[in-house]
Formats: C-alpha cells, sequence, structure tokens
C-alpha cells in the first residue's frame, strides 16, 4: 500500500519538503546535542525535564485521544465514526512515534536505551509506560493496517483482530494512566503529587486529540476531497466539549484544595503557573503568559464549538475552535505542567526554565517529523478510501 | 552490573566500585569467572548479614559548622577533589555531592518566622541522605541506582542511560547530571576513582569505596577530630553515632515524606 504515498500533487510534496526542512534541521541539532551534551538545553539539577519531557507527556494524550473514535465505533456501533476511525488509528501512531523520539533525545546516554529491557525494573513506572507504549504501538500499527487492507479487498476484517482492537481500547487508557503514574508518585513533588492528574490527563487527552483529528478532517476535506461526514464531526465536537470541561474543572479543583488548605506546597505551583511566585522579593513568572493563554484559548475555543453558528454553519470556525482547544491544553500540558512541578526546588530556591534555540529546533524537528509520518499514513489511508470509492 | 559480580567484587577485596569498571576489575572477572561463582554465594552470604548488622549513617553538628566555618569549605573540597566533581564556568551545568546552605532550605519545610540569628546567617552541609526508603531506587528504570544492604545508595555510572527520572524523585536534590563532559573541568584528577561521562547522574555516595577499604569518608576525615561530621553503623548500638544520638537531641530532613533518611542534623 505505501505506493499510494509516493503518488500527490504538487502541494501534497510542497507540504513534505517543508516539513523535510525542518527535520533537517532538527536532525543537525541534534547531532550537536549529541556530541555536547544535554547542556545545549534549557535544563538544570533543578529543572531537570523540560520541552521534551513535557512534549512527551502531551502526546502521549493526544495518541490516547485517537480511542474517542474507536471505542464509540467498535462498543456503541456508531456508524458515523466508520470512515474516520483509521484517521485517530494513524494519528497514534504517528503520536507514539513522536513520544519515543522525545524520550531518546531527552536521555543522557541514549545508546544504552536498551539498559531498560535488559535490566527490567518493575517497581520503576517507566518501565511500564514503555511497555503499555509500545504495546499501544503495535497494537495500532496492526488494527489500522489489517483494518485498511481488508477494506482495500473489499471484504471483512478476519474476526481475530477484533480482539486487538478491543485490548487496544484498555491500552489506550492506560498508556495516559501510567504516564501520569510516572510524576504522581514523587514524594516531595506537590503539584503532581495529586490523585487527580492521572483524570486529568486523561480528559485532556480525549480533548486534544480528538480536536486535532477534527481540524485534519476539516483540512482533509478541502485539500484531499475528504468528507469525514457532518454527523461524525458533530459527535466528536461533543466528545471534544465535555472532555475539555472536565479538564478545567479538574484543574480548577486543585486550585480549591490549594488555595483553601492554605497549605504553601499545594499553591506554589499554581501561584507560580497563573500569577508569578514571589520569592525573597523577586518575581518570578515566566510561565504566566503561557498559562493565560491557555485560559484564553480554552474559552475561545469552547464558545466557538458550542454556540450552534460556529460549529455546524461554518467549517472554519469550527476548526479555529477545535485549534483553539488543542493549543490550550498543549501550553497546560506540554510547557506547565511538567516545568511547574520542579518549582519551587527541594531546598526551597526558584529556578526558572528558559528553553535553548539548539533544544527548540530539535523538538520542533521530532514534531516534524511526527506530521510528516501522518502525513504519509493518512494519504495511504485516503488513497484506499478513494481507489474504493472509484 | 547485577548483584553477583558486585558480590564478587566484595569478596575479592577490590573496593566496589561497582559499575566503573576499571580494566583490571574487567581482567580479574575473565581470569576467575569459576572463583566468582563460589565466591558470590560466599558474597551473597556476607550481603545478607550486612543487611542485619550494618546501616551507614552520618550526623552532622550544625553549631560546630557555625563555630568554624572553614569546617564546610573543608568538607566540600575534600569530597570535590577525590571525587573528580567538576567545577564548571556555568552556574546551570552544576554538580555537587555536598554543599553549604541555608537552614531555611535544607529544612524548608519546617520554616521559622522567627529563626535564630545563628541559622539565619551560617551555612551547614546538606549532600544526600542514603534514604533506607529510597525513592531514587525505586524510580530508576535501570537499577543504575540501587541500595546496598549496609544501606549505602550507590551508582551504577555505566548502567545509567540519563532519564533522570531520579533526580525528579529525589526530595532532597541531592542529584546531579552531566550535562556536557566533565573531565575538561577536573581541577586535580585523582586517578583511584574514575571520572564520569556526560549524560549520567552522579550524588554523593558515601564514599562507599573508602568505607568498604575500612577508611572514613573523605569529609568526614577532612572535619578532623572537630567532630562536626560523626560516621558509623547506625545498627550497632556501641558505635559511636549511636553514642551522640542517644545523647543528643537531632532532625532529619523532611522526615515526614517516609523516606527514612541515614543523617542526622544537631541543631
Ligand atoms: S537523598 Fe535523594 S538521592 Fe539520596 S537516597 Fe534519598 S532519594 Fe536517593
Ligand atoms: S538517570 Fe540514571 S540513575 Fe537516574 S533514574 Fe535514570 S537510569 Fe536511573
Ligand atoms: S560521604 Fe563521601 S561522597 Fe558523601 S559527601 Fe562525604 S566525602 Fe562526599
Amino acid at each position: 500500500m505505501f505506493e499510494k504515498a509516493l503518488k500527490g500533487n504538487k502541494y501534497y510534496w510542497m507540504w513534505l519538503a517543508f516539513l523535510g526542512f525542518f527535520i533537517a534541521v532538527g536532525v543537525v541539532s541534534y547531532l550537536r546535542q549529541y556530541y555536547v551534551g544535554l547542556t545545549l538545553t534549557g535544563m538544570t539539577r533543578d529543572v531537570s525535564w523540560g520541552l521534551y519531557i513535557a512534549q512527551f507527556t502531551f502526546l502521549v494524550g493526544v495518541a490516547a485521544g485517537g480511542v474517542m473514535l474507536v471505542l464509540p465505533y467498535y462498543i456503541h456501533n456508531f456508524k458515523a465514526f466508520g470512515r474516520i476511525t483509521i484517521l485517530g488509528e494513524f494519528l497514534a501512531i504517528a503520536s507514539l512515534l513522536m513520544c519515543m523520539m522525545f524520550i531518546m533525545v531527552d536521555l543522557g546516554q541514549p545508546l544504552r536505551a536498551l539498559n531498560v529491557i535488559l535490566h527490567p525494573t518493575p517497581h520503576s513506572m517507566l518501565f511500564w509506560d514503555m511497555c503499555v507504549l509500545w504495546g499501544y504501538l503495535i497494537l495500532n500499527a496492526l488494527c489500522g493496517w489489517v483494518i485498511l487492507t481488508a477494506e482495500r479487498k473489499q471484504v471483512a476484517p478476519p474476526k481475530w483482530i477484533y480482539f486487538f482492537v478491543y485490548l487496544s481500547i484498555p491500552f489506550a487508557f492506560s498508556i495516559h494512566t501510567v504516564t501520569a503514574m510516572l510524576y504522581c508518585g514523587l514524594p516531595g513533588r506537590h503539584f503532581w503529587l495529586s490523585a487527580i492528574v492521572a483524570p486529568r490527563f486523561l480528559a485532556s487527552a480525549f480533548a486534544a486529540g480528538p480536536a486535532l483529528i477534527v481540524v485534519m478532517a476539516l483540512i482533509l476535506k478541502r485539500v484531499a476531497n475528504f468528507d469525514a461526514g457532518k454527523e461524525a464531526i458533530d459527535k466528536m465536537v461533543t466528545i471534544i466539549t465535555y472532555a475539555a470541561i472536565t479538564n478545567v474543572f479538574f484543574l480548577s479543583l486543585e486550585f480549591f484544595v490549594g488555595y483553601y488548605s492554605d497549605i504553601p506546597g499545594h499553591q506554589h505551583s499554581l501561584q507560580y503557573l497563573f500569577f508569578g511566585l514571589e520569592h525573597h522579593g523577586h518575581v518570578y513568572n515566566n510561565l504566566v503568559p503561557f498559562m493565560w493563554g491557555f485560559v484564553i484559548l480554552f474559552l475561545v475555543g469552547i464558545s466557538l464549538i458550542t454556540h450552534p453558528y460556529t460549529r455546524r454553519k461554518s467549517d472554519l470556525w469550527l476548526g479555529i475552535g477545535c485549534a483553539s482547544i488543542f493549543t490550550a491544553f498543549w501550553l497546560d500540558k506540554g510547557i506547565g505542567f511538567v516545568l511547574a512541578g520542579f518549582l519551587p526546588t527541594p531546598i526551597h530556591e526558584i529556578v526558572e526554565y528558559y528553553p535553548n534555540i539548539n533544544e527548540i529546533f530539535v523538538t520542533l524537528g521530532v514534531w516534524a517529523t511526527g506530521f510528516f509520518i501522518l502525513t504519509v499514513l493518512y494519504k495511504i489511508a485516503l488513497g484506499v478510501e478513494h481507489e474504493i470509492e472509484a | 552490573m547485577d548483584t553477583n559480580r558486585r558480590n564478587f567484587l566484595k569478596v575479592a577485596g577490590i573496593s566496589t566500585l561497582a559499575g566503573l569498571g576499571g580494566t583490571t576489575i574487567v581482567n580479574r572477572l575473565i581470569a576467575g569467572v569459576d572463583e566468582a561463582h563460589a565466591a558470590a554465594a560466599a558474597g551473597a552470604e556476607m550481603e545478607q548479614k550486612a543487611a542485619e548488622t550494618i546501616r551507614y549513617g552520618l550526623v552532622i553538628d550544625i553549631k560546630k559548622f557555625q563555630q568554624d566555618p572553614s569546617l564546610g569549605e573543608k568538607a566540600v573540597n575534600a569530597c570535590h577533589q577525590i571525587h573528580n566533581v567538576p567545577k564548571f564556568p556555568e552556574k546551570r551545568d552544576e554538580i555537587k555531592w555536598i554543599w553549604m546552605t541555608h537552614f531555611e532550605n535544607a529544612f524548608a519545610e519546617s520554616p521559622n518566622l522567627y529563626q535564630d540569628e545563628a541559622n539565619q546567617t551560617h551555612l551547614l552541609p546538606i549532600l544526600c541522605n542514603h534514604c533506607d526508603n529510597p525513592p531514587c531506587v525505586r524510580v530508576c528504570p535501570t537499577k543504575a541506582t540501587y541500595r546496598y544492604e549496609d544501606g549505602i545508595v550507590g551508582m551504577d555510572y555505566h548502567r545509567c542511560i540519563g532519564c533522570r527520572f531520579c533526580m525528579a524523585a529525589c526530595p532532597y536534590g541531592s542529584r546531579s547530571f552531566n550535562w556536557r563532559d566533565p573531565r575538561p573541568f577536573i581541577e586535580n584528577i585523582n586517578r583511584d576513582y574514575p571520572a564520569r561521562t556526560r549524560g549520567v547522574v552522579e550524588k554523593c555516595n558515601f564514599c562507599v569505596e573508602r568505607v568498604q577499604a575500612g577508611l572514613q569518608p573523605a569529609c568526614v576525615e577532612a572535619v578532623g577530630d572537630s567532630k562536626a561530621l560523626v560516621f558509623g553503623n547506625l545498627k550497632d548500638p556501641n558505635s559511636e553515632i549511636r553514642q551522640i544520638l542517644k545523647e543528643k537531641q537531632t532532625i532529619q530532613r523532611n522526615p515526614s515524606l517516609g523516606t527514612i533518611p541515614s543523617v542526622f542534623y544537631i541543631v
């Protein structure tokens, strides 16, 4: 089926070349980092995870979000999702590959990565995270491919594949739960040490993932002559709405616990994120604009996707609404959550994190690689669709 | 490095530079595979015994560091010199095993608006607590951070993948990462202790290489007879450290987290 990715119009190739440019920049930047060390990032002994791990965390959510198509279709027999579950599965594949790349670029000794398998350590959540991420990747690749092949031959998919389809549903939940457990089981990091982290991650994932799929579907409608169908889009927007509101509701609970209990440890990170944290006469607030960006984009997005006119009458406004939700939750999880957890440091100092330009290029490179993979996969999927129609 | 090999090294009388893998160690391993098996069995027994009878700990007398501020510098320099801890020009690359800080930082979880003057102005040393229940060991996905039976929390620099999960997990900020190649920044290299490569984590190792050879930790030695630092076996009721703990009131850093630190402070 890969041959379908090799035929495309001018815009297809221009888009791939555009991504290819960023991939090349990313590769060069990564090689620099590989030979010099992670000193070419903004991380320090105090804020020891940065942009890379934050992107990883966010993208695990995007990958898990694909299940919001698979579940209604296979469990509730919601037929309208039939045409687009493949978009969800392929998005999961691309996101998971990005996750793995972000982990690899973050490692100080990437050549030793296999030590996680050579010395399996079940009491480390990172070990389990690796297991479920690989499991989910393999499941999605298998299900996506088998079902697409069957579709191409216009036969029903083999029965055995349904076992794996159903298996992929708990896996989707597990990848983001285990990723939350990387954080919420660490003593002394009050912001992360909260049982609501896992549910919050899931809620944000089930909004951000489908939001990206809606944006993709709207773009594909224009550029690739592929219509996901009004009913499917509408259902997805409903899912996004509930999930997005749930995420923000969970966050507001964190605010209540922190500020009503008035325990400093429970407030510091929230204070730092949203208002700036005062320490020895200096106010540290470099993430404040991002977090208010999150709040504003969320409000804009949720208004656009719930107002009847923008939601149903205008693809453009709907697309902007979904893109706003996606970006808002990226700011929340792909920037704020991970960085703020490190502050204040265990010895109550404030060390702010500013990404290095090299680190930003590597990050862009990984995102570009992910979108490159995603474009190719979608091209194949749509090629098959068009072939059937013809 | 697996437990057997580690035990073998111990029994063979080579100081337990676990995972540092100098060529002599490797050669002896190759030469002595058979003995290794026999020795490993004996070693496992010894470890068992160590677990029951040994747990190393350290008492830090804050008053003594206040009375003689030069002690702190001595302890820090001795440790960093002997362990090849680099000095970087940029603070962001910083690596430290033991360092001087304020009371309010070391004991941040017990703030006091009306702190006594001495503790406001003077510094005290902090280092890895060699927790009995160490979160860093719990989270490490490769067992590159592990706990010896005698309570010391050690590092295998050759196994560490540099994921820095342990740094997020340590609630005391005891760990540092080699953001760049440290070798050019080591002032006087000590050939008896390996320098690290970039991309791995490191921290105070309670001088495991010295302790298992019957010596005192370098920082303890450096403060001499001042008794500002006293190292010893917490499981031996007759040890000096236990005598001190019996007589003086001590506190620990953030004990409410359940990590059970092995480092005690006399206020
Ligand atoms: S102080 Fe930190 S590094 Fe040392 S044993 Fe405890 S958790 Fe591990
Ligand atoms: S950085 Fe090294 S020691 Fe720390 S958790 Fe990762 S592998 Fe273990
Ligand atoms: S015990 Fe040894 S490694 Fe630890 S701070 Fe003292 S000298 Fe350094």
